[in-house]
This record gives C-alpha cells, structure tokens and sequence, in this order.
C-alpha cells in the first residue's frame, strides 16, 4: 500500500527549474532514501512534499493530492517535515518545542506520555529540558527537531540533512535514534541524506537524484558500493 | 508625604497608559517581530469610536468593549492585508509600514471627527479615597487596577497557554512552525487584534484626563516604546513595571529635582534607559538570548 506517490514533480525558483520531473514511492511503514550532490533538488522535493515550494505534477498522499496545499494543512494531514538547518525554535525552551509539536493534539495524555518517549529515544534532552533551544548543541537541536516532528504523531517524516553539521559519532547517535523510532512506531520516512552509509542505515530503498531528475531508483542492498552512487555524490 | 504619595499615585496612573501600548507593543513584537508604530494612532481610533458610541446613547462599559472588539476586527484586518505583504521582507520596510500608518490613522480621525479637543467620560469617578492617610484620587487607582489586569492577563496568555505558545512559535520561525501545523496566518490576525484590543483600553484610559484628539497618544507611544526598551521586549511583567517607574520617576523629578521641573522632566526616562542599556542591554526583565555557533 503506497502512502505517498510522487509523479512527475516539476518546481523552480523564479526562473530557476530545480526539479524536472522527480517521482517517488513511499510504501507504507517504508524508508526511501533521496541521494545526490549537492542542488540536486533533495530539499527542494521535500519542499514540494510540505507545500513550501510551489510543483507542479502529482504528489498523492494516503490517495489526497496533496500539491500546493498550505503547508499546515499538510502537517494536519500527518506529515513532518524536519527541515534543513532544524528549524528548532530557539527562544522557546526544549519542552515548549516539543508541545508546540503537539499543537494540532487534543489528547493531553497522549502528549505527555510522547513526552516522555521523546525523553527516553533522546535522553540529553532531558536534563536541558528548561532549557532554550538556542543554548543546545548542534546535535541536540537534531534530536529536539526529530523529537517535535514526532510529537504531532505523524505517518510520514520527512528528515532533511540530519548529520549536516555534526560530528560523526553524533550524527550515528542521531540515526541510532531515528531507527530505533521507525522500529517502534513504524513511521513511514522520506531521507535526504549527504552521508550515503548513514542513509543506508535507516532506508529500505532510495533514488538518486541528479539535476532534478531521478537517475537510478533501488533497494538499499542494491545500490550500496555502486559506482552512480558514488559519482552522484561526487558531482561527476 | 501627602505631596510624595499623591504624585506617586498619580506616576504609576500615567505609566499605566504607557505600559498599556507598551503591552501591545510587546504582543506584536512576541507575534510577528515587529515594533508597531502606528498602535497609539490605532488607540486613538479606538477612543473615538467609544466616544462616538457614548454621544449616541451607548453606556460608557459597553462602548468601551465595543471599542475593543472594533480594534481586535481592526487590528486583524491590518495585519491581513496590509503588514502582510512586508512580514516576510526587510523588517525595517514593515516598520516605516507602520510609521505610514500612525500618520494615516491619525489623518483620518482628524479628517471624521476635527483636530478639536472633545471631552470623553472618565470610567471612574472623579472623587478621591483616603490613602495611608493621604488621598488620593480613584482615577488614578482604577487606571492602574485595569493595568495589572490586563498585564496578569496576558503573562497568563503567553507563559500558560497552547495560543500563547502557538503566536510564540510563529513569531520566532513562521515556516517551521506551519510544520507542526500552525495556522500561521490566523495566529498572526489573532496578535495583531489582541494588540490592538488592549490599545483600545488605553485610548479609553487616558481620553478624559488629555482630551481626545487625533495626537492624543503621540507622547505616550515615545514613552511606551521607552518602556518596551526599558522592561525587554520579551516580558510583559517588566515592560509594565518599566512603564510605572518612568511615570513615577518624571513626576517625582519634575517637583522635588528643581533644575529639571515640568520643562525638563521628559527627558529622565531617557537618561534611565541610556545607563540601563549599557548596564543591561537585553532590558531590566528580559531574557537574555543566547545563541551558540
């Protein structure tokens, strides 16, 4: 059962075209993972995905064309997107980000115990709880940011560049975490990821992406150790 | 000391007026990152209509609120279709905007009802009451009560509820927090007409004792923008209590510090607020933003 079906995607800033017709599937309960070099139109699919770039072509949620809706009203639908950069609100403390997450729930148990679950899947966040999420490190920006999304108990994440920045042995805490979400909660993701291995990881399957265009779609077991895969992160 | 408490009493009645478009000041600030210029034009407004209302037989509360729901419609609807276009662009743009929109309310008000004094009814009565032994008049008492209402009020908004959180998250990254599903437009409508509701009380505060005219407030944005700076934009506690100490502080000067008497005594919540900033820049009460890199 397909959950979100991109077809043929088409967006451009001003007069700049980034995506050319870019499809993807999402399998319900899947990971798809969204490779390429840098301006590829990663972001930009994501982007055309939460409503804050304008597309053209198809993109079907749950069966719900859900191209040029506003983007809260995408979130409503159940998607999140976290965005490149984190997109964390700084002057308001980690757990007021966290229930700001929850702003569409009315079930006030329910958020209190995800609360809890998002302390327990990211536990440096709990002792900055009272904190402002602009005293956080990098890394804990990451998590505070993946913790929010999954605060509004979407069916969908969308993660953006979540290793950008962080050292190394943070950025596998980060997708240790983040797989650890997709066994226990079954969320299905789209991943734009730099680190190839670390997407790996996490995604059953990817698509690489190349000036807007997909250019080699597979599973994970497929395309790990190809060439296209490093030439597409090359540049090349 | 009758002296002292009187002119205290009548300092914290003058500050609240300023703390009142100081506190709307601040919930447009909180909402949308904007200092809006044009909230004491938009208070005089508000004042007019409430007179108008009263001229036509409407009881003074009742006119008073209807002024307020006006401003909320009014405020809403600026925020819509005008400061809309400017919100996601250079923030100096929005706020010459506004600077445009104080003169153009201003204009209008003295275009629908003349540049003329028009005398509005007091809320209170003009008595006085027996203080500490001194007395004191109940204007100045209510005018501060009402005050400390609508500050508690609005802490409460902000620190304790799911819309305060939400105008919050909006005012600090609007895109990001659409991406919890915030209505982000509505909650920038819904700042804007607070704002301008609580801008409304102040018109109707301080009317009777100035007089309405369409520059009624003219004065009492400089000091209340004073106060914003002075209390720090993020605390509606401390703009208030900002706003009180600059009334209590030029009455006080003004009488019991000879060189500077009635003429000069504008100018000492500014020489305040010059050795606050370079003591304390983020304010006497706001929160001081730290920002790793």
């Amino acid at each position: 059962m397909t959950l979100l079906e991109l077809a043929d995607v088409t967006a451009s800033y001003g007069p700049v075209q980034v995506l050319e017709g870019v499809s993807l599937s999402v399998p319900e309960n899947g990971a798809v993972g969204i490779l390429g070099a840098n301006g590829a139109g990663k972001t930009t699919t994501l982007r055309a995905i939460s409503g804050t770039v304008r597309a053209s072509g198809r993109i079907l949620f749950d069966g719900t064309d859900i191209r040029g809706m506003r983007p809260d009203r995408v979130a409503a639908l159940g998607i999140a997107h976290v965005p490149e950069g984190r997109g964390t609100l700084g002057d308001l403390t980690v757990r007021e980000n966290l229930r700001v997450g929850a702003y569409l729930r009315k079930d006030a148990k329910g958020v209190a115990t995800d609360i809890d679950y998002c302390l327990d899947l990211f536990p440096n966040l709990q002792d900055r709880i009272r904190s402002n999420a602009s005293a956080l490190s990098g890394g804990e920006q990451q998590m505070l940011a993946v913790g929010r999304a999954i605060m509004s108990k979407p069916r969908l994440l969308l993660l953006d560049e979540a290793s950008l920045g962080l050292a190394p042995s943070t950025a596998k805490d980060v997708y240790d975490a983040i797989r650890r979400l997709r066994t226990e909660s079954g969320i299905a993701m789209v991943v734009v990821e730099q680190n190839a291995n670390l997407a790996f990881s996490l995604v059953d399957s990817a698509t690489v992406l190349e000036t807007g265009r997909n250019v080699l779609t597979g599973t994970s077991a497929e395309l790990r150790g190809m060439d296209e895969i490093r030439r597409a992160y090359l540049g090349g | 000391m009758g002296t002292f408490v009187q002119l205290v009493v009548d300092g914290l009645s003058t500050g609240s007026v300023y703390a009142a478009i100081a506190l709307a000041i601040v919930l447009v600030n909180q909402a949308t990152g904007l200092i809006n210029f044009a909230q004491g034009g938009m208070a005089v407004l508000a004042a007019y209509v409430a007179w108008w209302l009263t001229n036509h037989g409407v009881p003074l509360v009742l006119a008073i609120l209807a002024s307020m729901a006006f401003s909320f419609v009014l405020g809403a609807v600026v925020e819509r279709w005008l400061m809309r276009r400017f919100e996601r662009g250079d923030p100096d743009t929005a706020v010459v905007v506004t600077i445009g929109l104080l003169t153009l309310i201003t204009g209008i008000s003295g275009w629908l009802w003349t540049y003329n004094n028009q005398q509005f009814p007091s809320l209170f009565p003009l008595d006085t009451v027996s203080l500490l032994g001194v007395s004191v008049s109940i204007r100045s008492i209510g005018t501060t009560l009402v005050i400390v209402v609508a500050m508690v009020l609005l802490q409460a908004l902000f620190a304790g509820t799911k819309l305060g959180l939400a105008l919050r998250a909006v005012a600090i990254n609007p895109e990001s927090a659409a991406f919890s599903g915030l209505p982000v437009g509505r909650l920038l409508m819904v700042g804007w007409g607070l704002a301008a509701a609580i801008g409304a009380v102040a018109g109707a505060l301080v009317a009777p004792q100035l007089t309405l005219t369409p520059g009624m407030l003219d004065n009492a944005l400089v000091y209340a923008l004073a106060a914003v700076i002075l209390g720090g934009l993020t605390s509606p506690v401390g703009v208030v209590v900002a706003a009180w100490l600059i009334g209590v502080l030029e009455n006080l000067a003004a009488v019991y510090v000879p060189f500077i008497g009635f003429d000069l005594k504008v100018a000492v919540p500014f020489i305040l607020i010059f050795v606050v900033l370079v003591v304390r820049p983020q304010g006497l009460f706001g929160r001081k933003t730290v920002v790793r890199v």
